[in-house]
């Protein structure tokens, strides 16, 4: 195991509120820790509305979900922070020297004197589909993501969904797997033109099976998958040899771990003051759609006051002894040199 | 207008629909647990509804932005619809719709 990571500042969220944090730390000279379950920064502006614009971000005019996270990306390079992506902040617990120490699920340790709680509506994860038991084949045989493609070799391999991800899949397992069989709730597919036609081929050639059907239920010992049953609009059941189940329905947002931290969660949001933007746990802040106080409104441009309230709070935290001087970007050359601008 | 409701439970509530709101709006503004979770941007799929038969016909057909996001619903029937699509009006007086699992 690897030593813990020490560091100012551990935000849990790269949304828009989790990123803004990082510069209104950084013109403090707070260092921070970014952790997001997400392979990317963004949050719902990326997962959920990348293409889609925004009229309401002071000064920009129109900006769409993905531009604006692009732009907040360029913001903060110059306090170089440090991204944990595909993470999910799993535990916390406080220190007998009073700072805290954050788990992920991946067993990875940050110690830090301030978490910033940014986690939005929480995690995004893969949608589950509701077939009764489907719980007990996660991890074995039934992958939301596919890590390892070898492991498919010679399975009969099960895939539903019709957008990209599913599609792909069934292009790229088909040849190794002993049989691939897609399934979809209609005759037709989101995902990119050539992908279909592609499996369109493979399906005319006996080399996938294709079914507008569902699964009404899963068949199998220990974890380990045997057989699917399938049903089609008529209702008409029949079952499959499968080894492995690959649902492909995209994301959903799931509280996750955050409801276990301890930290005075009302109504799946942290209350928090209106000065600090601190929870009921000293050290623990909250920022962005996670956080309530009277009058919250679940905006991005509130997020970003909220940060540079917490960013002043937090700076107290970690440097103790240091007075905090109030000053402009506009003309502080002691910015400035932070920025990289001087 | 009327919207009648079932929910996961198979309880059926009766909820007075406000003319240009959605059906997704009308049904959480009656406390049901409909996740809707983009709001009503059609990107996220977690408003889905099962419409009744006789009903779902009545409706003007999904966009093709609706059909392509029903993609990544779950258990999709061929009577289902994202209710943020649905706006109320008069002529959908007395609709049935039931929620999707969750
Ligand atoms: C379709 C749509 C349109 C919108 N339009 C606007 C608009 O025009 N103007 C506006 O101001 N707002 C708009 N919003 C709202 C805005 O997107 C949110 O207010 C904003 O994204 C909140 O930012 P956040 O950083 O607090 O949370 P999020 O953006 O939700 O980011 C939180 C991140 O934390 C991660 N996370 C949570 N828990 C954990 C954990 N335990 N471990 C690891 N990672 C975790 C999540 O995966 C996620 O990536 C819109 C929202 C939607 C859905
Ligand atoms: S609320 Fe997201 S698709 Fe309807």
């Amino acid at each position: 195991m690897s030593e813990p990571i020490q560091t100012d500042v551990v935000i849990i969220g790269a949304g828009p509120a989790g990123l803004f944090a990082v510069f209104e730390l950084g013109l403090l000279d707070l260092k921070a820790h970014l952790i997001d379950i997400l392979d990317r920064p963004g949050g719902q502006c990326t997962e959920l509305y990348p293409e889609k614009p925004i009229y309401d971000i002071p000064g920009l005019p129109v900006v769409t979900g993905q531009e604006l996270v692009d732009r907040l990306m360029e913001q903060i390079k110059p306090f170089a922070p440090t991204f944990h992506f595909g993470e999910q902040a799993a535990g916390l617990t406080k220190l007998p020297d009073g700072r805290w120490k954050l788990t992920t699920d991946s067993g990875k340790e940050l110690i830090a004197p301030v978490i910033v709680v940014a986690a939005g509506a929480g995690s995004f994860v893969p949608k589950r589909p509701p077939i009764p038991g489907i719980e007990a084949y996660e991890g074995t045989s039934v992958h939301y993501a596919v890590r390892k493609m070898d492991s498919f070799a010679g399975k009969n391999v099960l895939i539903a969904g019709g957008g990209d991800s599913a599609l792909d899949w069934t292009l790229n397992l088909a040849p190794i797997a002993k049989s691939l069989t897609l399934i979809h709730h209609r005759d037709g597919f989101r995902a990119q033109a050539h992908s279909v036609n592609q499996m369109r081929e493979l399906v005319a050639a006996g080399k996938v099976n294709f079914h507008v059907a569902s699964v009404k239920a899963l068949h199998g010992q220990n974890g380990q998958l045997a057989a699917a049953t399938l049903a089609g609009h008529d209702k008409k059941e029949w079952q499959i040899d499968a080894d492995a189940f690959l649902p492909f329905f995209g994301l959903t947002i799931k509280l996750g771990p955050i409801a276990e931290f301890g930290i005075g969660l009302h109504e799946n949001l942290i209350p928090v003051d209106t000065a600090k933007f601190e929870s009921e746990q000293p050290g623990i802040f909250g920022i962005g759609d996670i956080i309530t106080y009277p009058g919250k409104l679940k905006l991005i441009l509130s997020s970003f006051h909220e940060a540079a309230l917490m960013a002043q709070a937090a700076f107290h935290i970690c440097r103790p002894n240091e007075k905090l001087r109030f000053q402009y970007t506009t003309s502080s050359s002691n910015l400035q040199k932070k920025l990289g601008v001087s | 207008m009327k919207i009648y409701a079932t929910d996961r439970d198979g309880k059926e509530i009766e909820i007075e629909g406000r003319e240009g709101w959605t059906i997704m709006e009308m049904l959480r503004d009656a406390g049901l647990p409909v996740a809707a979770e983009c709001g009503g941007a059609c990107a996220c799929a977690t408003c889905q509804v099962y419409v009744e038969d006789g009903w779902y016909e009545k409706l003007t057909p999904p966009a093709d932005m609706e059909v392509d996001m029903l993609d990544m619903a779950l258990a999709v029937e061929p009577n289902s619809r994202l209710s943020c699509q649905l706006v109320c009006s008069e002529e959908l007086d007395g609709i049935k719709v039931t929620l999707a699992p969750e």
